[in-house]
């Protein structure tokens, strides 16, 4: 697989190291009252679609930058790359700031 | 019809007439007992031992292509029980007994070959670990053999034990592992069961769950709804997207496993050998060609093809024990979907809704896990309470902190 790194283009996806599911952005408020509850369904539970996937890529052996990644599951086919940072930050999770 | 050798030299002496079709190909009727989704390994032995061992016999299993055309025809096709924790190496050594007795149970030739299983080690401290191990399964009743390089240079002249990298120290034997026929177990399970009077039904995919006031009532599928006291769901690879219809979230990602076969060759590989420095298992098939796998690709997937740096590393992995096989050529490689859970292990469960039980997260040790996987679902079903062997592998482990972490690498499943 071909990943198109935002910053650097057309990358090999064997640069990368996988993470999983992205929505391992959203770390829930550890003060909530049912915080418990709450990170044991960040932590454990999964979607996991057949279809479109957004995933975190670790760019390791290139700039180190988190991509977020949208691929199909089923045909493996890349439809969007962004710079996992940007992601976070439209979710209003940028350090720093309250969420 | 019971097969036997005097039954194949009569047939050969009147012209192979008197075979009759191994099982049905029956219509859905309207309701059963128990509807178990899923006609693979795991959901035709369940079948079976519903049928055989329980004397569950409105059965009907529901596959939406054909009978054993998933995970149970497209593995590396090993047996072993050489687990280490409590809550794990008892089922996988029923498991074992199971595969011990199995073609004479099902009357069926599965090919059960115990040709013995070795797990090398590179360094002292794994083998230290390695002893950890064979005495954790010295407890659960199996068996376990510490070899050295020495008695290793004996037994497989053609390992690389010089290696520079990863020199080999010696190896956890199982003496009473090796592989099976892999087809043949699906086959011999599916007549098993049907012989019992289980409705086998092909090209008949599951589309919905029909759930009213937290009971499943039954499933509505691609021929018509089936009603059914109990639903059984069985069909590791696709449980997230299946139980997903029943609106769970699972603690399951989906991801592509890829193994190999090469040209056939004569006999050189004794039993099965596995690579402790990196990820690599082969043995080589009764036809001659050497059948290996490794690491899964690593992200979710559910096509059943990877990418070409696994198949580099997988061969990578082949060099560095046995040098000798460099020359021969890779003949096929496939993938096929793995359930990888948080912990690298499986499920068999009831559900928080009344009559939806679920199997699966068998990672990619689910073919071993067959006859008891089938055994343990059976129990479950029949008698609703889990076997003794399978209290563990509950769904809600991970909420109570009861995981069973064999590689101790966390909730992160490409690493299991």
């Amino acid at each position: 697989m071909i990943i198109e790194h935002p910053l650097l283009g057309p990358r090999d996806a064997a640069e990368f190291v996988y993470l999983g599911d992205a929505s391992l952005l959203d770390r829930p408020d550890w003060q909530a009252e049912d915080a418990a509850e709450r990170f044991y369904e960040y932590g454990y539970l999964r979607d996991n679609p057949a279809g479109q996937h957004q995933e975190l890529w670790y760019h390791e052996q290139g700039d180190r930058s988190w991509l977020v990644v949208t691929r199909n599951t089923v045909s493996h086919e890349i439809t969007k790359v962004e710079l996992a940072r940007d992601v976070a930050r439209e979710r209003g999770r940028a350090r720093g700031r309250d969420a | 019809m019971t097969y036997s050798a005097f039954r194949i030299l009569k047939e050969g002496l009147t012209g192979n007439k008197g075979w009759t079709p191994a099982w049905r190909d029956p219509d859905p009727q309207e309701d059963y007992d128990v509807v178990v989704v899923g006609g693979g390994g795991h959901g035709l032995s369940t079948a079976y031992y519903l049928s055989n061992k329980f004397g569950v016999r409105n059965v009907a299993v529901v596959e939406k292509g054909w009978l054993g055309g998933g995970n149970i025809g497209r593995n590396t096709t090993i047996i072993r029980s050489n687990y280490m924790l409590p809550g794990n190496e008892p089922f996988y050594e029923l498991s074992m007994k199971l595969w011990e007795g199995l073609e004479q149970d099902t009357n069926y030739n599965s090919m059960v070959s115990q040709r013995s299983i070795l797990n090398l080690f590179h360094t002292d401290g794994q083998r230290d670990a390695f002893v950890r191990r064979a005495n954790s399964m010295f407890l659960a009743g199996a068996d376990a053999e510490l070899a050295d390089a020495v008695q290793l240079r004996k037994e497989l002249p053609f390992l690389d034990f010089d290696n520079a990298r990863f020199p080999i120290k010696g190896g956890l034997f199982q003496r009473r592992g090796g592989t099976a026929r892999h087809d043949a177990v699906a086959w011999g399970y599916a007549r098993g069961a049907d012989m019992q009077g289980v409705d086998l039904i092909q090209n008949c995919e599951v589309t919905g769950f029909e759930i009213e006031n937290g009971v499943c009532k039954g499933v509505q599928t691609t021929r018509g709804a089936i009603k059914a006291k109990k639903v059984a769901v069985c069909v590791a690879g696709s449980s997230g997207h299946v139980m997903a219809m029943a609106g769970m979230r699972l603690t399951i990602d989906s991801h592509v496993l890829q193994a190999f076969v090469s040209e056939g060759l004569k006999p050189v590989i004794p039993g099965v050998i596995t690579f402790g420095a990196g990820h690599f298992y082969i043995s080589q098939s009764d036809k001659g060609g050497l059948v290996f796998g490794g690491d899964i690709d690593g992200y979710n997937s559910y096509a059943q093809r990877g990418n070409l740096p696994v198949v580099e590393d997988v061969c990578e992995g082949g060099m560095a024990i046995m040098p000798m096989i460099g020359r021969a050529r890779l003949l096929r490689s496939w993938g096929g979907i793995m359930d990888m859970s948080m912990d690298g292990s499986p499920f068999i469960d009831k559900t928080h809704i009344d009559g939806l039980y679920f199997n699966g997260g068998w990672c990619y040790g689910g073919f071993k896990a067959t006859p008891a996987s089938g055994y343990c679902y059976a129990h479950l079903l029949a008698t609703d309470e889990p076997h003794e062997v399978a209290t563990e592998l509950r769904l809600d482990r991970f909420k109570r902190g009861h995981m069973i972490d064999e590689k101790g690498s966390g909730n992160q499943p490409n690493l299991h």
